[in-house]
């Protein structure tokens, strides 16, 4: 298999799974390429990231990617999370196959589009 | 691969290795070998051993029919008709002469996965060289109205070829009463080795060869014959043949039993070309609100192995050009996942399969934002 052991992690163990009912933002994405579709909502407090979750219907690699950049925005502050960028989470999980890079950009537009009123 | 083929292969590697174009004994050897296998691959869609091209599987096959005939042919016109559905191998050999200056006519399909012979006498021009219809589809299994289409072919006086990857060995095939002209066989598609395979080319057909070279297999394919490679081949297909009555009962049994299982147990599942005639060997299903290439995974890490006709799990990122064809939006390709199940399939597998699937869909859908459990 072309996925590292943490992306596939990842994958089956997703983290930050759900839906914030009182979430300070939401944001939904799809994937122009192949369809795949991020939802993520935040909790924002003084330009702070209290919390996150993510829904997604994709591909293992959209899910990883989904799970980890949503994981690793809980406690960043918001201009920093504005910074990440798909390579960062592509790196951070092991790499992904050439044919695969497209899915990280579901997570880091979801990012972009989330943040977008902070 | 069977292991009586692997079998009938070693002494080609290790006695029989002459060169079946030589006249010393060993090469002779080799020859009757060929010949042997030539014939058991003759018998299983009722050929002349003379009409069989060895050559070295069914991508060739379909190139050296289309092709060999569009350039025979080309005084006549440069008209081809096809279906959307076909296989890439021809699929883009048809796009390819497309760019050459022929014109394609892509037949549609029903949402049943078939094409409508009535269409294809439409689409029947003065210019017309070829006509070429796959006989089961490779995603969906659906079996195509071959005879009917060509009945019509030789009406018209214009060559039919059929794609005959899929069918071979799994339904039976007469090329006689399907009135092909020219029909693509693989061998690996029936547990031969990879690397083998045959084009039927009937008597008469005039046909320009892709490859030249020494004039080998009668000057329809130069190039040294993969001797070993056309035995196992010979031998996967004399197995295959007896297995039409013995086997292929009961893997159709085994895929209805999958079938039946998996609908049981998910909800939101659907069967692709379930109303049409169907391979007896295979399944292609789709769940709603989960995704092809994330079910793939998840079964292979389970130790079951599929594919998809999701746009994510392909190179081209483009979604199946099947299910496409048969009516279903990307979104609904997203979700499918294609079985494809063998004598050697077990009742053991299929319940495998039945047990940990619905807990799969079940995992990826509450993932899903859209999922709502119904």
């Amino acid at each position: 298999m072309a996925y590292s052991e943490k992306l596939l992690d990842y994958f089956q163990n997703p983290r930050c799974v759900g839906e914030i009912p009182d979430a300070h933002a939401v944001a939904e994405v799809s994937n122009p390429v192949c369809g795949d579709v991020m939802k993520l909502w935040v909790k924002v407090v003084n330009g702070h990231i209290q919390d996150a979750k993510f829904k997604a219907q994709g591909c293992s690699a959209a899910i990883a990617t989904s799970s980890f950049a949503t994981e690793m925005l809980i406690g960043m502050d918001v201009v920093d999370a504005r910074r990440i960028t798909r390579e960062q989470i592509v790196e951070a999980l092991g790499g992904l196959p050439a044919s695969k890079i497209h899915c990280s950009v579901l997570a880091s537009d979801a990012i972009k589009e989330v943040l977008k009123g902070f | 691969m069977r292991p009586e083929v692997l079998a009938a292969m070693m002494p080609v590697f290790t006695e029989h290795f002459g060169n079946a174009s030589s006249i010393h004994w060993f090469g002779q050897q080799a020859k009757a070998l060929m010949d042997q296998a030539r014939q058991r691959v003759a018998r299983l869609v009722n050929a002349e051993a003379s009409e069989i091209v060895l050559l070295s599987g069914g991508t060739e096959a379909d190139n050296l029919a289309i092709r060999g005939i569009a350039e025979s042919q080309k005084a006549k016109g440069r008209h081809i008709i096809t279906s959307r559905i076909e296989h890439h191998a021809v699929l883009h050999t048809c796009k390819d002469l497309e760019k050459q200056g022929y014109e394609i006519t892509w037949l549609p399909v029903s949402r049943k996965g078939l094409v409508e012979p009535d269409d294809v006498r439409t689409a029947l021009r003065p210019d017309t060289i070829l006509i070429s219809v796959m006989h089961a589809n490779n995603e969906i299994g659906t079996i195509q109205p071959i005879e009917e289409i060509g009945k019509i072919a030789e009406d018209a006086d214009v060559y039919f070829h059929s794609d005959g990857v899929q069918s071979t060995g799994k339904i039976p095939v007469d090329v006689r009463k399907l009135k092909v002209d020219l029909y693509s066989m693989s061998s690996h598609k029936i547990h031969g080795p990879k690397g083998a395979g045959a084009l039927f080319v009937k008597k008469g057909t005039i046909l320009k060869p892709a490859m030249t070279g020494g004039g080998h297999e009668r000057n329809r394919r130069s190039g040294t014959e993969n001797v070993a490679g056309i035995v196992g081949f010979g031998e996967a297909a004399r197995i295959a043949l007896e297995g039409l009555e013995t086997e292929m009962p009961w893997v159709r049994q085994l895929r209805d039993r999958l079938e039946a299982g998996l609908r049981s147990s998910i909800e939101f599942l659907h069967v692709n070309g379930e109303n049409a005639p169907r391979l007896p060997n295979t399944s292609n299903i789709m769940v709603d609100y989960a995704e092809g290439e994330g079910l793939v995974i998840s079964l292979d890490l389970k130790g079951v192995a599929v594919s998809t006709g999701s746009a994510c799990s392909s190179g081209s990122l483009e979604p199946s050009h099947v299910l496409i064809a048969i009516g279903k939006t990307p979104d609904e390709a997203h979700g499918s996942l294609r079985f494809s199940l063998s004598s050697m399939t077990t009742e053991e597998d299929i319940d495998y399969v039945v047990t940990v699937l619905p807990g799969i869909v079940e995992r990826l859908r509450e993932l899903s934002p859209y999922y709502k459990r119904g």
